[in-house]
Parts: C-alpha cells; sequence; structure tokens
C-alpha cells in the first residue's frame, strides 16, 4: 500500500492524461465515457486517500518525476492545500462525468463524442496538474493544456455564439497566460530555478528589485484574468451561457477556482511576507475590487434572463467573496476563502447541472420559458431552490459556513463597515435567486409544455452535488479542518502578509 | 436522541405526507397527519417531567463551526414553547383537515407538508441550546412558511411573498446575523447561560445598546415596529397557516428568541442598563397596532394587528428586565396563543360558514353559528384579560413586572391597551349577537363543519382552563428566575 502511495500524486496525472489519447483512438461513445468516469474516480480515490494521509498527520512523500534532481527536473509535491483541491476536483469530475453521458448525447453530435470526451479529460488532467505540480514552469504548461481543451469543450455548444465566446475566452485567457509565463520567466532570470520550493526561499532576496516586482505584478494579473476577478471578467459570462450544460458545470466548479488556488500559493508562498509588505495599498485596492466584483456581480445577476447567464454573474459576484477573504490579511479571513471555494465550487456545479436537466427537457434556460415549471419537474425545481438557498448563505448550508468565515474575517481586520456589506450583499442574492423561484412556482407557462421530470441519470448525478451542499453545511468538520490547516500553512510559510 | 423525536417526527411527518399525496387517498394522508401531530405531543410531554426535575436534555448534532456546534438543550423556556406548538398542532391539524376541504384548496399535500416542517422547524427553535443552531432554524422556519403564504399563487400571494420573504429575511441576514457574528466575536461563546454570556466581557453601554437593537429589530417575526407589516400581510394564507403558524409557531418563534436572549445572553442586570428605548418602542407598538386594528374592517387584518400588539406586550415583558415581567411573557406566551388561535379559527369558520370576511357583514352571526361565536366571545375575553380566562395570569405579572421596574407608565399602557383590546373585539360579539341577520344570510349562512368547529370550542375550553391551571406553568419556569418570583 505504501508503494501505491508513494506513486498517487504522479498517477493522479498520468492516468487521465493517458485515458485521454486512448478514448480518441476507440471512436466510441459508451467506451470513452466509462473511461472518463474511470480515471475521474481513480482520481477521487487517489485524492481522498492522500488527503485523509495528511489530514491524519501523515506527509506524502515527493514525487521526483525521471528521478530527477528537483533542482533541474519536476517534483509533485502534496501538502494539505493541494490534497483539498484535488479532493475538490477530482469530487466534481467524478459526478460531472457521469452526469455527461446523457446530456451530452442530447446536446453534442454522435460524431464529437469521443473529442468531447478526450478534451473534457485533458481538461481535467490540465486542472489536477495546475493544483499538484511543484515547478513553476509546469504550472503553465498545465494551464495551457486546460486553457486550451476549455476552448474546444465551450466552443462546442449547440449555439453559434459559444464559438464567438469561445474565441473571447481565447484571447483573454491567452493574455492570461502569457503573462503568468513572463512572470515566471522572470523569476527564472533573477533566481534561476523554476522549483516552488526553491523560489520561494530565493525570491525574498531579490524582493527589492523591480524584475520580482514585475514578475509579481505579470503573474497576479495573469491569474486574475484566468480567474475573472472584475474588471477582467469579461470572458466569463458567454462562456458560461453558451458552454454545453456539462461543460459549464465542470468549468464553474472547477477552472476558476483552480487559478483561485494558484493565485493564493504565487501569493503568499511565492511572494510572501517581503513583497506584499510594500503593498498595504495594492491590499486596499484588492478589496476594492472585490467589492465591486460582488456587487456589479450581483446586480448584473438581477437582470438576466437567462438564468444560466444568471449564475455566471453570480460566479463573478462569488469569486469576489473569495478574493475578498484573501485581501483581509487573517486567519479567518482566509480559511473562509478556501472553504468558500469548496462550497461554491458544489454550489454552483449543482447549480449548473440543474440547468442541465432543464437544457434537457425544455431547450431553454430563459426565465420565461422555465415559468411554471415548478409543477412540471418538481425534483429539478427542489434541487434548484436547496442549491439557490446555499448560494444565499442560508444556515445549514454549505453557503453558510463560508458566509461566516469572511464576515468574521472582516470582524477579525477590524472592518464593521465590510461585515455590513457582505451581509447586504447576500440580500442581493435573495433577489436574483427569488426571480428564478417567483417564475417557476408562480409563473404561468407561455403556452402549455408536455414537458416531464429530468430522467434519473441527469437527476441522481444533481443531487449528489446538491445534496452535498447540505452535508458540508452541517458535518464541515473534514472539509472546514483541511482549509484552515491550508490557510495556515499559507499565512505560516509567507509570514503574515 | 429522546428530544431530537419532537423535531424530526414534524420532518418525517412531512416526508410520509408527501408519500401518502402521492400513492393513498385525502383522507388517509390527512389522517396521518393529525396521527403524526398527537404522537409528537405525546414525545414532547415525555420530556416534561425530566425538565421539572432539573434536567436539562441536551443532544449535540455536529460540529458544525468550531466551539459553536448544531446542538439541542431543553430548558423550561423552550419547554414551554414546544408544548405550546406541538399542543396547538393539533387542533391545527383537524381544523386544517375540515378548512382545505370545506374550501377545496388546490395542493393540499404541499400545504400539509411544509406545515409539518414548520412545526418541525419551530420545535427545532425551542430546543435551540445554542445561538447559531437558534440562527438557523428560525432561517429555516421562514423560508419553510414561504409556500404557506403564498399558497394560492396569484397576484396577492406573490406580492404578499415578497414582502414576507423580504422584511424577515433582510433583518434577520442583516441584522441578526450581525449580532450572532459580534456576540460570537466579542464574547468566544454562544452557548445560552442563565445570567448572560455578555456581561463582564463588554462594558461599552453604547456596544450593548446596538448589540440589543441587533436582536431586537433582527428578529422581525416579533414584529415590533416599524418591522411589523410582513404579518398583516401574510394573511392571504389559508386560515390554518395564519391561526397556527402567524399566531402561534412563527410569531412566537420570535418571541421567544427575544425573551431567551434577555434572559441567557444579556441577562437582567445588563439588560436593565440599557433597556429604556426598548421600552419604549414595545410600548408604542403595543398601543400604535391596538389603534390600528380598530380601523380595521377586515376581521383578520383586524386579528394580525391585534396579535401585533399582544406580541409587543411580551417585548415590553422581556426588556423590561425582571424576573416577574419575564414569567408573565413566558405565559403570556401560552395564554395569547390559545387565545389567538381560536380567534383565527373562528374566522377561518366564519369564511368557511358564511362567506364572510368583514367586520360588518357579521350581524346577528351568533344565532345562526352558535359554537363558533361562542367560543369567540370566550377567546375574546381571555386576549382582553379578563378572570377566569388564561389571559388574566400573564396580564397580572406583567403589570406586576411593571411596578417592579418601576415604570408605572408602561402598568398604563398595558391597562390601556387592554381597553383599546375591548374596543376592536367586543364590536364583533355585539354584532353578532344584539343585531338581526340579514334575510339572506337567514338562509346561507350555517355553521362550519363539525371538523372545523370541534377545534376552535376545544381551544376555547383551553382558555378557560389555563386560567384554573396556570400554576404548573408558573412552576416549570420558576428555576429560570431563581425564586425572583413570589
Amino acid at each position: 500500500m505504501s508503494n501505491i502511495i508513494e506513486h498517487l500524486p504522479v498517477l493522479q496525472i498520468v492516468v487521465p492524461l493517458v485515458a485521454a489519447p486512448t478514448i480518441v483512438l476507440f471512436r466510441n461513445s459508451t467506451l470513452s465515457w466509462i473511461l472518463a468516469v474511470l480515471a475521474s474516480w481513480f482520481c477521487l480515490f487517489g485524492s481522498i486517500t492522500m488527503l485523509n494521509q495528511i489530514n491524519g498527520g501523515g506527509e506524502i512523500p515527493t514525487y521526483l518525476i525521471g528521478g530527477w534532481d528537483p533542482h533541474v527536473g519536476i517534483v509533485y509535491q502534496v501538502d494539505i492545500a493541494n490534497a483539498f483541491i484535488l479532493t475538490l476536483l477530482s469530487g466534481i469530475s467524478a459526478v460531472v462525468f457521469v452526469y455527461a453521458r446523457t446530456s451530452v448525447r442530447d446536446e453534442i453530435p454522435e460524431a464529437k463524442h469521443h473529442y468531447f470526451y478526450a478534451a473534457l479529460l485533458l481538461c481535467f488532467t490540465g486542472l489536477m496538474g495546475m493544483a499538484i505540480t511543484g515547478d513553476a514552469f509546469n504550472i503553465f504548461v498545465f494551464l495551457e493544456i486546460s486553457s486550451l481543451s476549455g476552448y474546444a469543450l465551450i466552443a462546442m455548444g449547440r449555439n453559434p455564439k459559444a464559438l464567438t465566446a469561445a474565441y473571447r475566452y481565447l484571447i483573454m485567457g491567452t493574455l492570461g497566460g502569457t503573462f503568468i509565463l513572463l512572470g515566471i520567466g522572470f523569476l527564472y532570470m533573477m533566481t534561476g530555478t523554476l522549483n516552488l520550493e526553491e523560489l520561494s526561499h530565493a525570491v525574498p532576496h531579490y524582493a527589492e528589485t523591480s524584475v520580482v516586482r514585475a514578475a509579481f505584478a505579470f503573474i497576479t494579473v495573469g491569474t486574475c484574468i484566468k480567474l475573472a476577478l472584475f474588471p477582467l471578467h469579461m470572458w466569463l459570462p458567454n462562456c458560461y451561457t453558451y458552454a454545453p450544460s456539462v461543460v459549464s458545470a465542470f468549468l464553474s466548479a472547477t477552472a476558476t477556482k483552480v487559478s483561485f488556488y494558484v493565485l493564493l500559493r504565487a501569493m503568499f508562498m511565492l511572494f510572501g511576507a517581503a513583497l506584499i509588505a510594500q503593498a498595504k495599498i495594492f491590499l486596499s485596492f484588492v478589496i476594492f475590487l472585490a467589492l465591486i466584483g460582488i456587487f456589479m456581480g450581483s446586480l448584473k445577476a438581477i437582470g438576466q434572463d437567462d438564468v444560466k447567464r444568471l449564475l455566471a454573474y453570480s460566479s463573478i459576484a462569488q469569486i469576489g467573496y473569495m478574493v475578498l477573504g484573501l485581501s483581509l490579511d487573517n486567519a479567518d479571513g482566509l480559511t473562509g476563502a478556501i472553504i468558500h471555494l469548496f462550497n461554491h465550487a458544489l454550489t454552483k456545479g449543482g447549480l449548473f447541472l440543474v440547468m442541465g436537466c432543464f437544457m434537457y427537457r425544455l431547450n431553454s434556460t430563459k426565465i420565461k420559458d422555465l415559468a411554471g415549471i415548478g409543477k412540471k419537474m418538481p425534483l429539478t425545481m427542489l434541487a434548484f431552490t436547496i442549491g439557490g438557498l446555499s448560494l444565499i448563505g442560508v444556515p445549514l448550508t454549505a453557503g453558510f459556513i463560508s458566509k461566516w468565515y469572511l464576515a468574521m474575517g472582516a470582524l477579525q481586520a477590524g472592518m464593521w463597515w465590510l461585515l455590513v456589506l457582505i451581509l447586504l450583499a447576500s440580500l442581493l442574492a435573495v433577489v436574483y435567486i427569488f426571480r428564478v423561484l417567483e417564475a417557476a412556482y408562480f409563473g404561468t407557462p407561455e403556452k402549455e409544455h408536455d414537458v416531464e421530470e429530468a430522467p434519473f441519470s441527469l437527476l441522481f448525478p444533481t443531487y449528489v452535488l446538491i445534496g452535498s451542499t447540505i452535508f458540508f453545511g452541517i458535518w464541515t468538520e473534514p472539509m472546514l479542518g483541511a482549509a484552515r490547516k491550508s490557510a495556515e500553512l499559507f499565512l505560516s510559510s509567507g509570514g503574515a502578509l | 436522541m429522546m428530544i431530537l423525536l419532537p423535531i424530526l417526527i414534524p420532518l418525517c411527518t412531512a416526508l410520509l405526507i408527501q408519500v401518502l399525496g402521492r400513492i393513498a387517498s385525502d383522507n388517509v394522508r390527512d389522517g396521518a397527519h393529525t396521527l403524526m401531530a398527537i404522537v409528537n405531543f405525546y414525545f414532547v410531554l415525555q420530556i416534561v417531567p425530566l425538565v421539572l426535575n432539573g434536567e436539562r436534555p441536551e443532544f449535540f448534532i455536529a460540529e458544525m463551526l468550531p466551539g459553536a456546534p448544531i446542538y439541542f438543550q431543553v430548558e423550561p423556556l423552550g419547554m414551554l414553547f414546544a408544548l405550546v406548538a406541538s399542543g396547538l398542532w393539533i387542533p391545527t391539524s383537524v381544523y386544517a383537515f375540515g378548512y382545505m376541504r370545506g374550501h377545496h384548496e388546490k395542493n393540499q399535500t404541499r400545504f400539509f407538508t411544509c406545515f409539518a416542517l414548520a412545526i418541525g422547524f419551530a420545535i427545532g427553535v425551542a430546543f435551540s441550546g445554542n445561538l447559531i443552531t437558534l440562527f438557523a432554524f428560525y432561517e429555516a422556519l421562514t423560508f419553510s412558511t414561504f409556500p404557506l403564504v403564498t399558497h394560492h399563487q396569484d397576484a396577492d400571494a406573490k406580492r404578499s411573498g415578497r414582502i414576507y420573504i423580504g422584511i424577515l429575511v433582510s433583518t434577520s441576514v442583516c441584522l441578526l446575523l450581525s449580532g450572532v457574528l459580534s456576540v460570537w466575536y466579542l464574547t468566544g461563546t454562544m452557548d445560552f447561560t442563565l445570567g448572560g454570556i455578555i456581561a463582564g466581557k463588554v462594558d461599552d453601554p453604547f456596544i450593548v445598546s446596538v448589540l440589543l437593537a441587533l436582536f431586537a429589530f433582527g428578529t422581525a417575526k416579533a414584529a415590533l415596529v416599524p418591522f411589523h407589516k410582513w404579518l398583516p400581510n401574510a394573511m392571504v394564507a389559508p386560515t390554518p397557516v395564519s391561526a397556527l403558524l402567524h399566531a402561534v409557531a412563527v410569531v412566537k418563534a420570535g418571541v421567544f428568541t427575544i425573551l431567551k436572549v434577555s434572559i441567557y445572553i444579556f441577562g437582567f442586570e445588563l439588560l436593565s442598563s440599557v433597556n429604556d428605548w426598548l421600552m419604549a418602542i414595545a410600548a408604542i407598538t403595543i398601543l400604535f397596532s391596538s389603534c390600528v386594528a380598530l380601523t380595521l374592517d377586515n376581521l383578520k387584518a383586524r386579528l394580525a394587528y391585534s396579535t401585533i400588539s399582544q406580541l409587543a406586550y411580551i417585548v415590553l415583558g422581556a426588556a423590561m428586565a425582571n424576573p416577574i415581567a419575564a414569567m408573565g411573557a413566558a405565559l403570556h406566551i401560552v395564554m395569547h396563543a390559545v387565545g389567538k388561535i381560536t380567534l383565527f379559527f373562528c374566522a377561518g369558520a366564519i369564511f368557511v360558514g358564511a362567506h364572510k370576511k368583514y367586520v360588518s357583514q357579521m350581524d346577528g352571526l351568533g344565532h345562526k353559528m352558535p359554537w363558533t361565536m361562542a367560543a369567540f366571545t370566550l377567546a375574546s375575553f381571555s386576549i382582553i384579560g379578563l378572570p377566569p380566562f388564561g389571559g388574566v395570569w400573564s396580564k397580572w405579572y406583567l403589570c406586576l413586572g411593571a411596578l417592579e421596574a418601576g415604570q408605572v407608565i408602561y402598568l398604563v399602557t398595558y391597562m390601556l391597551s387592554s381597553l383599546l383590546s375591548i374596543g376592536y373585539l367586543m364590536p364583533i360579539v355585539a354584532r353578532a349577537y344584539f343585531r338581526k341577520p340579514s334575510e339572506h344570510d337567514e338562509e346561507h349562512v350555517h355553521e362550519a363543519p363539525w371538523m372545523c368547529v370541534l377545534p376552535l370550542c376545544i381551544t376555547a375550553v383551553g382558555s378557560v382552563l389555563l386560567f384554573f391551571f396556570a400554576s404548573p406553568i408558573r412552576e416549570l419556569l420558576l428555576p429560570i428566575f431563581e425564586g425572583g418570583v413570589q
């Protein structure tokens, strides 16, 4: 067993990476699906094993690829923070891939199925890789793998606008990727290493140089583009709206979350106290951007006609919450940001799966087409209601836990006014969720449509994610514990900001 | 485990109703509802002897936040509230059976499901062992009653639903949650402790006042002015909802929260240093809403404003920060619940039997609906606070409490309000008995179905019995006040 654990880090990447081309060789929809599901389940099993190991006080040995010395080779290093992210990623995928079968058959032409699953797996591999790798350049490589496959996935949406959405994302994403690469290049120039561990020791010595400052700027802005922090969010709404349902659910729950993780790691572990201490004004600026993101995203969400787009704008607001927690400068805030990353992934993933159910039955997610749907698809609508409550942050749902920590973080930082703003913003979520609920339960359909409840193969995975928002709202200990430990790890590695 | 049953049984009942609604006839479904209500009351009664013996049974669910678990503990005040909610669930379930049938309401399965859920959450509020659990169930109660308020699903229901959710959620999120967060931040604990947890940790009277305001206004279910508007608007709901939820479970969850917070979080000593403005607001609420009630012709709206004023009795009792007034406040939770539920039952029975909503149409009803109007009369006396009805005891303690606090002005408020309640309740009784029914009514008005009439007779008799059997309740509560009540 110990042998397997030793190799688990690399298997997390190798298994899906090998499965993807194999799928293309098979050229068969069902087989591809089975392989994708198996790969994601394997990764889930692996991640949970590693998380348990670390939570229990153990360690995962650093994996040297090809046995090369860390200074020249690539290492995979698993600690509490990325074990947490890996578990989230593979958990979401394990559910979404199961769901994909029925939804993909409905939304994507049969001939492209194997390409779809291959791209999905590649995207998954890239995201897992960004989380697990201990090498700065490797982060960029995996970022590009996940982004390129992501563009392809989004472009497979039925609506022709999916193409322009993907194109726009391509431009923005490439910009972001290039910025990150530039930043990494600058760091390499100064320190002569790409290993994250070594970088974190070396960078503080050069903190005063303008090259390192430029690297900081490039990496921060680059990840913020991928993360869709206001005002770099313009690519996001169209992507989530026009992508195939499975892709919306998958990307909304994973892609921005991993970018956020990279931002955390870069800020706390690479640059750390040395650099940011000089830049208090930078933190205030980030709080300001996060707040605008929260309010702009929520207000825009209120005005949307299409629920998928509404959820996309809500995502921008939620990303604002995470960045807010990051910039609060204390343990509670950072814990809030990390646990919100997890909780929001479950909630938003679940809600987009619900959208997939509507897409399957109604071919639309417009609010006016959802009028009166509460009677026709009660279970689907109930799932939306629960997910919506979690998005609002009602107690006993996962959303409450993150709001609680963010609010505590604001109090710890002595910012009473911020507490008020956070709570006010969650009222905006009440408004946009209830707009959908009112339409679904009170609206009268324009024409009597003859739809029935979504099939079990869609409902079951949906309820797994939606149910988990309640589960993790009550039995918070395992994930909250991991989030707290991650926050402590981040804060201790660079000293307090 | 035993104390979990009264919360779990209603939640399971909701599930059972969903299942029976699909596979069995309506009568089976509603029969099961009543049966479960009885079973639930039985299990609540099982806990009473324990609490009387001085035990505080508790149950731990999960460590939701480190140091702030989801956790239940039964103490006398919560016991009392759970008894009221679960006890009155039985007559209401029978009444709802008759009312929903007599009125040919749609979506009865959803109705009974949400109804059972709301009871479960109300008992969850009663048994909460700390602030965060209380807050969680308080919110759950809001959301589970939303489908009940908007039951008719028309434009009116939609508008009222918005006001309902709008006021209750925005106050609880912005004010109550801030209060809970601040208490946690300032004291590091959220457990209900006799004598309060804030004293000694926060000294600045300004901050204590702000905290008190966050709790008093954040608990909009207690309907203090200016956050009272949701209550009259919630009257679009079917009458059983108005009766049990908006006269008993929901609003009482509000005043219960305020009473509990004032005893277990602030403590009388600290509270008495900052309570001036809260007493004033409560007194204003009492007089203002009584006056509004005088002007209303719609019977349910009039009762709704009467409820607002009676709730403020309890808030005023809590705010006076002495054991006698608090005892009166706790007693008033029971006495008002039994009286007001009867009045609402009557309003619904009049609607079913005579299709009348307005006081001005009720001439001569006493001759055509003798049982209903008799019950209405008895319950009115109890609300006004005349002997021999239960309402007299709570008012007695509240008035004594006002004297104890040295606040003669609030004694006068209580007295004045009693006069006003005579003013808005007695004309209805007088019309019903001393005027002749119109010819049309002579032919078309009759008693509501027995399933509506029986429960309201039982609760009316209950309000008389409470006069004679108030002392067990007093004994149950006494330990909280450490012999401060003679």
